[in-house]
């Protein structure tokens, strides 16, 4: 049986064009862990966008936020924490084998460093201790932008950035449980995270969250008034919604 | 046993049962010189014969000077290993781009036999010996004279090794055998019967796939001579494409068969410098996106290059060739390097070889391409081309706050947070391999004693003085049996106020060490949580609170 060659390619070259990959958005952000998908508009964390954690359990929310990008297989730096339990981030999830830490730079070399680890990492997480200059926030800025990197603040000055991030999340709240008087140890804890930002994030809502649960595991609360400590379950399981 | 050719310096080609007889209907190789300079990287750091030198790349050995390897120090050691082995060692940093910059007048004056000389990589350049063999009056004659010349350049420090066989592999091989006086020339279509005894290690030196020659090795297939006897088809179907380069190789043909080819105009990438660049790192910069936008132009034909030239055109009308050659495929990382240690060869070479005008047009020329189907990269636009990236980010970085700033975690074993996992150097660890000492379950044993999981997000660097009291504002302590004088009301961090206690538990004694005097420490941690929700890991030493570390 003849075959209409030119035709059948037409039809091959439509259909190679419809298959073609696009650019979807879900290329455009980073993975995050399950729970944290509630936190953050989207999918994931917004390539080329800053992130604040601030408040009491802010390195604990930053590391549980990079974790989900970081077991997907892409490299972390820290810069300047040296106090960073790194022990936390693993237990949270980071992948250490892909974490990179850099020492404290002057203030004055802050921004070149941090530039240049925008140009390869996915994620740069810093504390900055100073105010940082507009010109260097701009250059950051426009980095992480062209290059899809995530700058993530965790923890520092809360007014470090002349211009808000991106995304703020502030820990106003945290109970652990646990610990009795004389008895026990540390085993969960309960957090209440307030996300306020600009873009979809620009409506302030709150956010209650395990960091870490009673296994180990980062989960949202089942607000729940029969069993005070709840079963954590994943987000997938409760449609999140938007509240305040 | 490797046969060894003296004086005579020609090794006997023996009919061998070994040798498929498919091998007869392949084309043959290309027959090949090799000049090799053996310890390249001692010599081009311009150690003096006879004084014992390691170079190192991320702390372990990589090359090794005669005199060092006279000692016991071998390749692949720890710094410490080799300067415990010999303490006198001279150490020296791995610069690839020393060793290219050293190797050029070595280069420049094998121009004298052939045009056509490639750089395998910097220590070793190879030619066809088509023509100059003809000219010169036989391959041993070439031979001969090639040594005499590469010997001329590279004396006294270092010496030059020649070998002739079929194909760059043979007479490599052929080339580390020989003496240095003394060339080895494989006789041709002898090469098989040379290559057969060599162990199947060898092959490590063109390919990268560790995994496949150790998978031989463990299948009883210990000399090439065995893996060039199994059936191309059975190598193929079994170890896929890096297999059968291999496998090529072994026969004695060339590795990449009859799809190497020249490719269609067009491929080249060129540029022009204005103004003139006379200093490395400015045509540098250059020569990355060019070769880069020269491998992304291949990967879009599906091609990957095997050789490529750089040409260099000077203000002053001077042409600068040169070609450089991989067994596998150049990555644009690879490329980008050879472009960047070439022309560093040629704008800090000698004053007689120095172009005298800066360079103003910059060409890349893919010579000899392949079907790309070796290297697999990550599905979204590779995962090692982002590895690359990091690299290059953590030298900059390094560069900036000096090559300690940058440290990579490591699990230890241990009781306290701080403890348990340790900052390395990145420079003392190769993070292009996979780490698995990084990973959380690489401590198996027990530590008894250990502080309950969840860590801590802070740990102290330095713990913070505490005051702890009790209801009574009485001090708490801990007894010698380890139980606590009283229970913690109120706690002040650092000198600041009275919080005070919601919950504690403790005190959880820990004697460490208590067998070594100096570093014996005896100490009870307690955990507690305050008013405002924060909770902290608190030790006491000899009566004194700290704070170590926050939840």
């Amino acid at each position: 049986m003849p075959i209409d060659a030119p035709a059948d390619r037409l039809a091959l070259q439509a259909l190679g064009d419809r298959a073609r990959p696009h650019n979807l958005a879900e290329e455009r952000v980073l993975p995050v862990l399950p729970a944290i998908g509630g936190l953050v508009p989207g999918t994931g964390l917004q390539r080329g966008a800053s992130v604040a954690t601030t408040g009491p359990a802010a390195r604990s929310l930053a590391l549980a936020l990079v974790a989900g990008a970081s077991a997907g297989g892409s490299w972390i730096a820290v810069v300047g924490i040296p106090s960073l339990g790194l022990l936390a981030a693993a237990e949270l999830g980071v992948n250490l084998e892909r974490t990179v830490l850099i020492g404290s730079p002057e203030p004055s070399a802050w921004g070149t460093v941090v530039a240049a680890l925008l140009d390869a990492f996915e994620v740069v997480v810093v504390s900055p201790e100073h105010r940082i200059r507009p010109a260097d926030q701009r250059r950051l800025l426009a980095r992480s932008r062209e290059r899809g990197a995530v700058l993530v603040q965790a923890g520092g000055r809360p007014d470090a950035w002349p211009e808000a991030p991106e995304l703020r999340l502030t820990v106003v709240a945290q109970s652990w449980r646990g610990l009795g008087s004389g008895h026990g140890h540390l085993q969960a804890r309960r957090v209440t995270v307030e996300v306020t930002g600009r873009r979809q994030a620009a409506r302030a809502r709150q956010v209650e969250l395990w960091l870490p649960g009673p296994d180990g595991r980062i989960a949202l609360v089942v607000t729940s008034s029969t069993t005070p400590i709840a079963q954590p379950v994943l987000a997938s399981a409760v449609p999140l919604q938007e509240v305040g | 046993m490797i046969p060894r050719s003296r004086a005579g310096s020609v090794v006997q080609a023996v009919p061998d049962g070994t040798t498929s007889p498919r091998s007869s209907r392949e084309p043959e190789a290309e027959r090949t010189l090799v000049v090799t300079c053996p310890d390249w990287p001692v010599v081009a750091a311009g150690i003096p014969v006879g004084e014992p030198a390691v170079v190192l790349h991320a702390n372990r050995v990589v090359a090794v000077s005669q005199a060092a390897r006279e000692v016991g120090v071998v390749e692949g050691l720890r710094r410490r290993e080799a300067q415990g082995r010999c303490p006198e060692i001279t150490l020296v940093d791995h610069d690839p781009a020393r060793d290219a910059r050293a190797f050029e007048p070595v280069v420049l004056a094998l121009e004298a036999l052939t045009p056509r000389l490639e750089v395998t990589h910097p220590g070793t350049c190879a030619f066809a010996t088509r023509g100059p063999s003809r000219y010169f009056g036989g391959d041993t004659a070439l031979a001969e004279r090639a040594g005499w010349i590469a010997t001329g350049v590279v004396a006294p420090s270092g010496t030059a090794q020649v070998g002739v066989a079929d194909g760059a592999f043979a007479a490599h091989l052929a080339a580390r055998q020989a003496e240095p006086d003394e060339p080895v020339v494989v006789t041709r279509r002898g090469t098989p019967a040379f290559l057969a005894p060599h162990p199947v290690d060898t092959l490590v030196l063109i390919t990268d796939r560790n995994d496949l020659v150790d998978v031989w090795r463990r299948l009883g297939l210990r000399t090439l001579g065995q893996l060039a006897a199994l059936d191309p088809a059975d190598v193929l179907a079994r170890f896929a494409n890096d297999g059968v380069i291999a496998h090529r190789l072994a026969r004695g043909l060339d590795s990449h068969p009859l799809d190497a080819r020249r490719p269609a105009p067009g491929l080249e990438v060129s540029a022009e410098l204005d103004p003139p660049a006379e200093r490395v790192d400015t045509a540098t910069f250059l020569a990355k996106s060019l070769a880069d936008s020269l491998h992304e132009g291949l990967a879009r034909r599906g091609l990957a290059c095997t050789r490529v030239v750089v040409e260099a055109e000077t203000e002053h009308g001077e042409t600068l060739v040169r070609s450089w050659r991989h067994e596998g495929t150049l990555s644009a990382g690879a490329i980008a390097d050879r472009v960047r240690w070439q022309l560093d060869g040629w704008l800090s070479g000698a004053v007689s070889v120095r172009p005298t005008a800066g360079i103003s047009r910059l060409s890349l020329i893919p010579d000899e391409v392949v079907s790309a189907r070796g290297r697999q990269l990550g599905f979204w636009g590779g995962e090692t081309l982002v590895d690359e990236r990091v690299m290059r980010a953590i030298a900059r970085v390094q560069g900036v706050l000096g090559i300690d700033a940058v440290t990579v975690p490591e699990r230890r074993g241990g009781r306290s947070p701080g403890e348990q996992v340790a900052r390395i150097p990145a420079a003392a660890v190769d993070l292009t391999a996979s780490r698995p000492g990084a990973s959380l379950d690489a401590v198996a044993g027990p530590w008894p004693g250990r502080v309950p999981t969840p860590a801590p997000a802070t740990v102290h660097v330095e713990p913070l003085p505490v005051e702890v009291v009790d209801a009574y504002d009485r001090p708490v302590g801990v007894t010698g049996r380890g139980t606590a004088t009283g229970v913690p009301a109120r706690v002040a961090i650092a000198g600041r106020g009275w919080a005070p206690v919601t919950a504690w538990a403790g005190p959880w004694p820990a004697d460490e060490r208590w067998w070594d005097l100096r570093r014996h420490r005896r100490r009870a941690r307690f955990q507690v949580t305050l008013a405002d929700g924060a909770a902290h890991l608190l030790a006491v030493e000899s009566g004194r609170w700290w704070l170590e570390a926050t939840y």
